[in-house]
Formats: structure tokens, C-alpha cells, sequence
């Protein structure tokens, strides 16, 4: 049982990094239907940006994380002007394979010997690894700061797209952007802070799985974020709980399969819980089917 | 009698092409090398081509086809490997129970899945995509002759220019005659409006299916070829990476082009290898952060593919 506890904990624990990076995916798709493939990359430039900020600079934890934030948005808003806009009209397709491009840039150019380089790096920790037991159960200092960070953006998130000005634009562009246009909405800056956004929570992700798997490399994002996009989807896409609650169940198969069955196994068993979950309810687990119009 | 006049006309490019390639490798003119990526290049495009008819023609997003691709290339080698020793006859039966396997496995995924519509049917072929590229790895728990993650060994090279051209040519006939076909009307309709398509009497569940079982038996014949081609095969080689490949190969050329997709096949193919010469020593790794500036570039000015919806000649309807 305390095994089975301890493997909860630690599933959580990507579970949480995972949940944001699905955030962003979520919002993303939610309002330009694009799955922003270079989302993942975004993740990895923010866990670099980290690494410079500690290693070189010794900058305190949250200059840290606001450099990430700052970094990463300014990555995603830039990603959006240049590759996106200007095939909003085009065929959903083109900016897919866009997407993808933009993704395979991302992870060769900053594997450049010029720029991160092509190596896997040591991810410095700031502060000492402390861990708390209850009844056989370990719970990190690490492990506390991501629950709390998440669960603090996740938050937030929440506050700005169900209780602001900006998060009722967010929603009437997700709903029809002709329409939100017509009434007022500035389409193109609300795009914008949502690309912003989601990069942000995925430059903090960034910075967390730093702290949790102190080993960075420019390839690191490709498969957090294929699994964030899952959960999106397993979850519901366009809906924040849904992500949330898409990735803690992708982070228990995850562990929970290499804990009892075989760390090979890992990535199938997590996918086919995704196919089995579409073949029951295509709209994911908390989102809310659309009826298609004629 | 007709039919084989007008394949005959249709297989003489093709033929010529591997009497000179052919000529010009024996002869010493051109590099084994560049022979050999010649015949991934014609591969390549029998897999696309497949990948074609499921997304371009039938507009069913598949985000798996290297996974189709590799049950074939594991189907084919593994007979070959068995019970093949050299015989041509028995590679070319493989290599058909190599496509034969992906359709099977085609037609078992796509009984649940292609109910799904879109972005979501792309997510649900993603993850059959990752499921098979962990059944490759661990493959060899139960077939030890798969070598799972440690790659499989001692497969003959009986791929040539010949089979590989040869495997192209029926490959283009095939899927041309499919798409100015009755059936393959069938396929464009759903593809451009699937309710509509229905409203006139398709059954959509049907030709679904058999756009899908079609297109990923090619990319299961594709696979047998580049089995028998490299003599190694590794689940690294059918990941979702390689699905990206073909898609991006296949939207380049053109959805619902074939021209296009043959163009695009080549074109990348030799991109990649030319680039690794065209380079100089020491920015190789240059390679992979040019590929996707080109790609952006071409998708933000031509966001419809190169080749848009002109066909070569030989590929045009007998109507048009």
C-alpha cells in the first residue's frame, strides 16, 4: 500500500508538469483549432532559460520564473506572428505542418553549438533537497513547490478566462472569431495572450521539470508534449479542468505502469487509455460535445 | 485486352527508368549510394502515395502511417527471414502478406476508430502509432527473431532498382485507376463533405474503410521494400517522427495530388542526402534547421501544396 502511495505521489508529480504544458495546448486549440506541435519546444526553452537564469546568472527563484515566463511568452507570441497569422485563412492543414516545422526549428537551431548546444545538461538546484515522511511515504520539497505552483496557475487561469474582460473575449473568439470581431473583440491581440499564455505556463512547466529531472537537453520537449496534448485531448480540449485532470491521468499510467507492469510498456499503456477513451466519449472526459451544423 | 494495352503504356516511363538506372549503376556512372537512395526515394513515394489516398483523397487525417509501414516491413522480413532463403518468387510473396497484414490490421483499427471525425481521428492513429512502436520494441519477447529494441538482423537485400520502380509504377496505376473510378468519386465526396455524401446514398462507414485499408496496405508493401533494402530494421524507424515525414511529404506535394506526392517523395528524400553533401564539413548540423525554414516557407506561399491540383499526364483521368 505505501508503494502503491508513494508511485501516487510520484505520478502526480508529472502529472502536475504535465498539466502545464496541456493548458496550453488546450487553450491554444480551443480558440485557433491548430495543435501547436511547437508547444513542447516552448517547454524546453523555458527550462533552458532557467538553467541560465541559476547557473550563470544565480538569479533567485522567482526572477527565475518570471525570466521564464517573460522569455517563453515573447517565444509563443513571436511564434504566432510569423507562422501562424498569416495562414489563419489557409487550409487547418498548412498550419499543421507549419507547427511542425516551426518545432523541428526549434529543437535543431537551439542544439546549435552556438546557441543551448546539442548535449544533455545538469539542471542546477537553488535550494537543498528537503523531504518530509508520513507513515513510510516521502514527500520532496520539489514535489511541493510543483503541486503548489500548478495548482496556483491553474488557478489563475481559471480566474482570467471565466472572471476578466480578457477571458470573456478569450471564449467569444473560441466561439466563432468572425462574429467576436463583428461585436468589438480585437481577434488578433486576444490570439496573441492566448499563444502568450499558454507559453508562459509552459516556460513555468519548464522550470519545475528542471527541479524534478535535473537533466535538460534541446530534444526534452518532444515527448512531454506529444503526452500534454494527449491529456488535453483525453481531458476535453478547451477545458482547463479537463487538461488538468487529462494530464494527472496520463502522469499515474505513466508510473503506475512502470511500478507494476514494465517501464517498457509505459508510453502504450498511457495511448490506449487515450484511443479508449475517444471511442466512448470522442468529446474527452469533461468536454462538452459540439453538434455539427449542415 | 484494352486494359493491358493501356497498363503496358503506363509502365514504359517506368520500365525505362530502371533499364537506365540500372545501366548507369552497373556501369560505374553513378554511386552505389546514390542507387540505393534512389530506391528509398521510390519507396518513399509508394508510402506516401498511400497516405495520399487516406488523407488527401478520402480526408481521413492519419498521424500513424509509419506504424502501417512497419508492420510490413516486420511481416515481410520476418517470412523472408524464415522460410524465404533467396528466391525472388517468395520476396514477392512477402512482400504482399507484408501489405496484406497492414490492411488486416488496417481494417481492425479502423472498425472502432474511424467513426472519429478530424483532429480527433488523427490523435486516435497517433496513439496506435506510439502502441505499435512499443510492440516493436518489445516485439522480441515473443518473436525473438524481431530483435525488439536491439533491431532485427540478417535480413536479405533483395530490394533493386527493379522491384523498387516496379512496386512505384503498379503503385501509381493503382491508385490512379482507384481515383477516377466511381469509387474513388466516393472518396473525394466524403472527403469534401461527408454528410452530403451520405444524403446521396454513400455508405461513408464503407468506403471509409476501404480508403483507409488501401492506403495503408501501400504503406505495408513500402514497408517490405525498405526491409529488404537497409537488411536492418529498428522501431526507431516507424515512429511517430516518421509519420510526420510522409504527412509533410504528402501536404508539400499537394493534398489529392499525386504528382505532387511523387515530386514531393524524391524532392525530400534528396534534400536530406544532397544537403549532408552540398554542407561543408562541420555544419551538418545545419541540415535540420534549413529543412524546416524551407518547409515554413513553402507552406506560408503555397499553403496548397506545390503542385496544387494539376496532375502529370499519366496520371490524369481517360475524361479529362
Amino acid at each position: 500500500m505505501e508503494v502503491f502511495l508513494q508511485q501516487v505521489i510520484n505520478g502526480l508529480q508529472i502529472g502536475f508538469v504535465y498539466a502545464l504544458i496541456a493548458l496550453g495546448y488546450t487553450m491554444v486549440y480551443g480558440i485557433v483549432r491548430l495543435i501547436n506541435f511547437a508547444h513542447g519546444d516552448v517547454f524546453m526553452v523555458g527550462a533552458f532559460i532557467g538553467l541560465y537564469a541559476i547557473e550563470r546568472f544565480h538569479l533567485p527563484l522567482a526572477a527565475v520564473f518570471l525570466l521564464a515566463v517573460l522569455g517563453c511568452s515573447l517565444l509563443g507570441i513571436a511564434m504566432e506572428r510569423v507562422a501562424y497569422r498569416p495562414l489563419r485563412m489557409a487550409p487547418k492543414i498548412a498550419s499543421l505542418i507549419t507547427a511542425i516545422g516551426v518545432s523541428l526549428f526549434l529543437e535543431y537551431f537551439t542544439a546549435l553549438r552556438q546557441v543551448f548546444g546539442p548535449n544533455f545538461y545538469s539542471f542546477p538546484r537553488p535550494f537543498a533537497v528537503t523531504s518530509w515522511e508520513v507513515r513510510g511515504i516521502v514527500l520532496t520539497n520539489i514535489q511541493a513547490i510543483i503541486f503548489f505552483v500548478t495548482l496556483a496557475c491553474l488557478g489563475l487561469l481559471q480566474f482570467i478566462v471565466y472572471r476578466t474582460r480578457l477571458g470573456r473575449a478569450m471564449r467569444a473568439v473560441s466561439y466563432d472569431h468572425v462574429t467576436a470581431g463583428l461585436m468589438g473583440v480585437n481577434v488578433d491581440l486576444v490570439i496573441s495572450i492566448t499563444f502568450g499564455l499558454g507559453a508562459a505556463l509552459a516556460g513555468i512547466g519548464g522550470v519545475l521539470y528542471g527541479f524534478a529531472y535535473p537533466q535538460v537537453n534541446t530534444f526534452m520537449g518532444v515527448m512531454p508534449g506529444l503526452k500534454a496534448f494527449t491529456a488535453a485531448v483525453l481531458g476535453g480540449i478547451g477545458s482547463i479542468p479537463g487538461a488538468a485532470l487529462g494530464a494527472l491521468i496520463m502522469g499515474q499510467s505513466e508510473t503506475l505502469t512502470s511500478a507494476y507492469l514494465s517501464s517498457t510498456y509505459r508510453d502504450g499503456i498511457a495511448f490506449l487509455i487515450l484511443i479508449l477513451v475517444l471511442l466512448l466519449r470522442p468529446s474527452g472526459i469533461l468536454g462538452t460535445a459540439r453538434t455539427e451544423k449542415v | 485486352m484494352r486494359a493491358l494495352l493501356h497498363l503496358a503504356r503506363f509502365l514504359t516511363p517506368f520500365a525505362a527508368a530502371t533499364a537506365a538506372g540500372w545501366g548507369l549503376s552497373t556501369g560505374g556512372v553513378v554511386n552505389p549510394y546514390w542507387v540505393q537512395i534512389f530506391q528509398l526515394a521510390c519507396i518513399m513515394a509508394v508510402s506516401a502515395l498511400g497516405l495520399n489516398v487516406i488523407y488527401g483523397f478520402t480526408g481521413l487525417f492519419s498521424l500513424g502511417h509509419a506504424a502501417f509501414y512497419g508492420i510490413g516491413a516486420y511481416t515481410a522480413a520476418f517470412l523472408m527471414k524464415s522460410y524465404g532463403g533467396e528466391s525472388q518468387l517468395f520476396f514477392l510473396a512477402s512482400l504482399l502478406a507484408g501489405g496484406g497484414c497492414a490492411a488486416l490490421i488496417a481494417w481492425l483499427v479502423g472498425l472502432p476508430t474511424l467513426r472519429l471525425t478530424s483532429d480527433y481521428l488523427g490523435i486516435a492513429t497517433l496513439g496506435f502509432g506510439v502502441i505499435m512502436k512499443v510492440f516493436f520494441d518489445n516485439a522480441d519477447s515473443f518473436l525473438p527473431q524481431l530483435g525488439g529494441a536491439r533491431g532485427m538482423t540478417g535480413i536479405a537485400k533483395m530490394t533493386t532498382v527493379a522491384w523498387a520502380v516496379m512496386f512505384l509504377g503498379v503503385s501509381l496505376y493503382l491508385a490512379r485507376n482507384l481515383i477516377h473510378s466511381s469509387h474513388g468519386r466516393a472518396l473525394v465526396s466524403i472527403r469534401e463533405d461527408e454528410i452530403a455524401a451520405g444524403i446521396v446514398g454513400i455508405n461513408t462507414f464503407r468506403y471509409k474503410m476501404a480508403g483507409f485499408v488501401v492506403g495503408c496496405s501501400f504503406a505495408g508493401l513500402a514497408g517490405g521494400l525498405y526491409a529488404h533494402l537497409y537488411a536492418f530494421l529498428h522501431p526507431s524507424n516507424f515512429d511517430f517522427f516518421k509519420s510526420v515525414d510522409v504527412l509533410m511529404i504528402v501536404v508539400l506535394g499537394g493534398l489529392g495530388n499525386m504528382s505532387g506526392t511523387l515530386v514531393a517523395s524524391f524532392g525530400w528524400i534528396f534534400l536530406l542526402e544532397g544537403l549532408r553533401v552540398i554542407l561543408p564539413p562541420g555544419y551538418i548540423e545545419l541540415r535540420w534547421v534549413l529543412i524546416p525554414v524551407l518547409l515554413i516557407v513553402t507552406m506560408l506561399l503555397r499553403p496548397q501544396g506545390l503542385f496544387g491540383i494539376r496532375e502529370f499526364p499519366l496520371l490524369r483521368g481517360d475524361t479529362e
